[in-house]
């Protein structure tokens, strides 16, 4: 079977631990991570996030099985080539001098990346992208002197109707503990 | 009503219908055990070490089928739990570990009897929790028991710091459902990948059906055997599958895998379809991997979808909760027959028994774990719950000990934990007294947690011993038989006298080293009451289990017992000082 990258998206429950939870998981199984990536949502008790693992299709999918196996864990999807856009942030500290610095505006104008910081010997690029799109930028400005860089990891959305639906809500003694709380801040009122 | 944690704790025990827990005392759940008084309804056991706790609640989770529950303090206390842990996780057992914390400020900063055991926990519980705040309590608390009892069990850890449990709050008891968002609860019959099913069992000429704990687990035990009856179908048992159909059966060729019956493995080898149930292709049933089952299609049903495909690739996987997908599938299933594969079957069926099995009391100078076995099954009418340890004994009841009901044999399966027998037998046979419950146990693994001995008595728990003593670690001695050029490192034991050890427990004991001396022993041990009963089997030393597929061979590659071994073995009984 054939190995390649593959992109899963998964919503959990934003509680403390949740994160520790998936990557035990990943360790413990053995997965080969690329990137990893958790952040909020719209949803103020569900974060999401996006996993781009190596290895096979049916590899991928025994991962989302796994990971849909923690109780915090609310729902995972594969991408699997369907349509989706994803995108990966990197910062990049770039060496600057006169002589460079029209050649580094250049590039970022071509690479629609921002120049989002100058300093007397350096600059800090920003581009959003696809994985390839910031790796030809970095092949590009490598020979100007990288000074350090980040990224943030792949974070993916499926297009249209490609929904990763929510499918509920917080657990029971979340809700609990938000009634409690709720009837506190009342009591601290009146 | 206001109560404090350590309150809503016992409380919510109670509305959970516990009325017995197994544990161990410590600063930091004392609040916890300074409230029991209150909450008489409510019997603890205390054990000798916090390992002890887990598996009796393990062997008493399995015994019941309800939720067993340990308890123990911060640190050393939880730590300790972590093997029984491990094996209930293993093995699909439902447990809730209590564990007490050092109070929530000072959790962090490394304060006496601290560790993390939510996170030592993590991998090997099927949740945990560590409760901040007092509110939350008596919610997590439900939530634990849900998830440990609901669709593949396992154990649940919730890890409460001394001030939660001193803590007071308005008492709320948890209404309604339990929401859980990312909790599946098995669903509806998948009907498409049935019909599918159906079409591969009536299309096979050398039908098999792999059963699993899951059968147990499900109580699918009347439609397992309806499946094999309707479509002549034989069934292999997995050692945790055990019980799941009378091994008397015509049908039921008894376990499979590393020591299962030869005639079986063949029978997997050769099948055109494997009908796996509840089980998930451990390495001990499949041997190489890359050989296994190579003529068969597959179709595997199991609760877990995450056991799909991970070790063997299937033809149709069907997730779900075993009963109703078996009772949906026999609805498209017509009455087949299979009289030829069942024949060449029963031909390596009588090759096996003319060269494997071990015909009782052949040999009136020595005693055999195998006879041991065979006469017990006699004694007890085999329908005693045995409570195996690991290694050769285990595999040697489960070759000479056919059982006939479900959730009669209790073994530690998956983890292989030694030192399971003595505290998984009392916790059995604390949740059901009236049955006939053996702990069949090595000399190794019983003096790993023979200290609960003390336990059995306190408790005047009447669980009968079957101690099968060959001075030596009689498994590992085996591997470095086979693989290891016979260099016995590190497995000849210097034992103590077991006899005089129960006796200082308070324990009648008895030595056998004769077929012979057998039943009047087991009979005294049937009719002993008011607390355990010991007898020491003193066994050939160099025995062997037979047959064996050395780890990662192929599963038609077995190692047989050699002929001579009836009649020219050098024996050496195993000896006291």
């Amino acid at each position: 079977m054939e190995t390649g990258k593959h992109t899963l998206i998964a919503l959990m429950e934003n509680r403390p631990g949740v994160l520790n939870r998936a990557v035990s998981l990943f360790r413990r199984r053995a997965f080969n991570l690329d990137s990893l990536t958790v952040g909020r949502t719209d949803c103020e008790e569900i974060s999401r996030m996006t996993v781009v693992v190596q290895g096979t299709r049916a590899e991928a999918a025994r991962l989302a099985r796994e990971l849909e196996r923690l109780v915090t864990v609310i729902r995972v999807e594969p991408l699997n080539g369907r349509p989706a856009v994803e995108r990966d942030l990197a910062l990049i500290k770039v060496t600057a001098t006169p002589e460079t610095r029209s050649e580094i505006s250049q590039l970022c104008e071509v690479f629609r990346a921002r120049i989002i910081d100058v300093a007397k010997s350096s600059m800090i690029v920003e581009l959003t992208g696809t994985e390839t799109k910031i790796e030809g930028f970095v092949e590009l400005l490598k020979p100007l002197g990288i000074i350090e860089m980040v990224r943030t990891g792949l974070v993916a959305m499926g297009r249209a109707d490609n929904v990763l639906d929510r499918n509920g809500h917080a657990s029971s003694w979340v809700a609990h503990r938000e009634r409690v709380q709720a009837e506190r801040r009342a009591g601290e009122v009146s | 009503m206001i109560l404090s944690g350590a309150e809503i704790l016992w409380k919510s025990l109670q509305r959970e219908g516990v009325d017995l827990l197994f544990g161990y005392p410590g600063g930091a759940i004392l609040p916890a055990y300074d409230a029991m008084g209150s909450y008489p309804g409510i019997h603890h056991v205390l054990t000798r070490h916090e390992q002890g706790a887990t598996h009796m609640a393990d062997g008493y989770a399995r015994a019941t089928g309800k939720v067993g529950v340990a308890m123990a303090t911060s640190g050393p206390g939880a730590t300790n739990l972590v093997t029984g842990i491990a094996t209930a996780m293993m093995d699909s057992s439902p447990i809730v570990c209590i564990t007490g914390q050092v109070p929530l400020p000072a959790v962090g900063s490394d304060a006496f009897q601290e560790a993390d055991v939510a996170g030592v926990t993590l991998p090997i519980t099927k949740h945990n929790y560590l409760v901040t705040e007092v509110e939350d309590l008596a919610y997590i608390l439900r939530e634990a028991f849900h998830i440990a009892g609901t669709g593949r069990p396992g154990p649940v850890l919730v890890d409460i710091p001394k001030d939660v449990q001193l803590a007071k709050t308005e008492f709320q008891p948890p209404e309604g459902d339990i929401q859980l968002p990312g909790f599946r609860e098995p669903g509806p019959v998948p009907a498409h990948g049935v019909t599918a099913a159906a079409e591969l069992i009536a299309a096979a000429r050398r039908p098999l059906i792999l059963a699993g704990h899951g059968v147990l687990l499900s109580g699918a035990e009347a439609e397992l055997v309806e499946l094999a009856e309707r479509t002549e179908t034989p069934v292999a048992l997995t050692l945790l599958g055990k019980g799941a159909m009378p091994e008397e059966h015509r049908l039921c060729l008894g376990m499979m895998g590393m020591h299962g019956h030869a005639s079986t493995n063949h029978a997997i080898q050769e099948a055109d379809l494997l009908v796996a149930c509840g089980m998930r292709f451990d390495d001990r049933v499949t041997g190489k991997l890359a050989t296994y089952a190579v003529n068969a299609r597959k179709i595997h049903i199991d609760i877990d979808p995450a056991e799909i495909g991970k070790n063997v690739p299937v033809d149709v996987g069907l997730v779900g909760d075993l009963k109703p997908v078996l009772a949906r599938l026999l609805e498209e299933l017509e009455p087949a027959r299979h009289p030829e594969w069942m024949e060449s079957i029963a031909v390596r069926q009588a090759d096996e028994r003319a060269r494997d099995v071990v015909h009782a009391g052949h040999h009136a100078e020595r005693l055999l774990a195998a006879e041991v076995m065979h006469a017990l099954w006699q004694l007890t009418g085999g329908e005693a719950v045995n409570v195996t340890d690991v290694g050769q004994h285990q595999m040697v009841e489960a070759q000479y000990y056919p059982h006939r009901r479900p959730g009669t044999l209790i073994t530690s399966g998956g983890m292989g934990t030694m030192g399971f027998a003595i505290p998984a037998a009392i916790g059995a046979k604390m949740g059901r007294p009236h049955e006939e419950v053996w702990a069949i146990v090595g000399d190794g693994g019983f003096q790993m947690t023979m200290a609960e001995l003390a336990t059995a008595v306190q408790e005047r728990v009447e669980i009968k011993i079957a101690l099968i003593n060959n001075g030596f670690l009689g498994m590992v001695r085996q591997w470095q038989e086979f693989f290891y050029d016979q260099r016995y490192h590190a497995t000849p034991m210097v034992n103590p006298d077991f006899c005089k050890l129960a006796a200082a427990f308070g324990i009648p004991a008895e030595r056998v080293d004769r077929v012979d001396g057998i039943a009047d022993s087991v009979q005294r041990a049937q009719a002993h009451r008011g607390g355990p009963f010991l007898i020491e089997f003193m066994v050939e030393q160099h025995d062997v289990v037979y047959p064996m597929v050395p780890a990662g061979s192929d599963l038609h590659q077995m190692i047989r017992r050699p002929a001579i071994t009836a009649e020219g073995m050098k024996w050496k009984p195993a000896s006291t000082r």
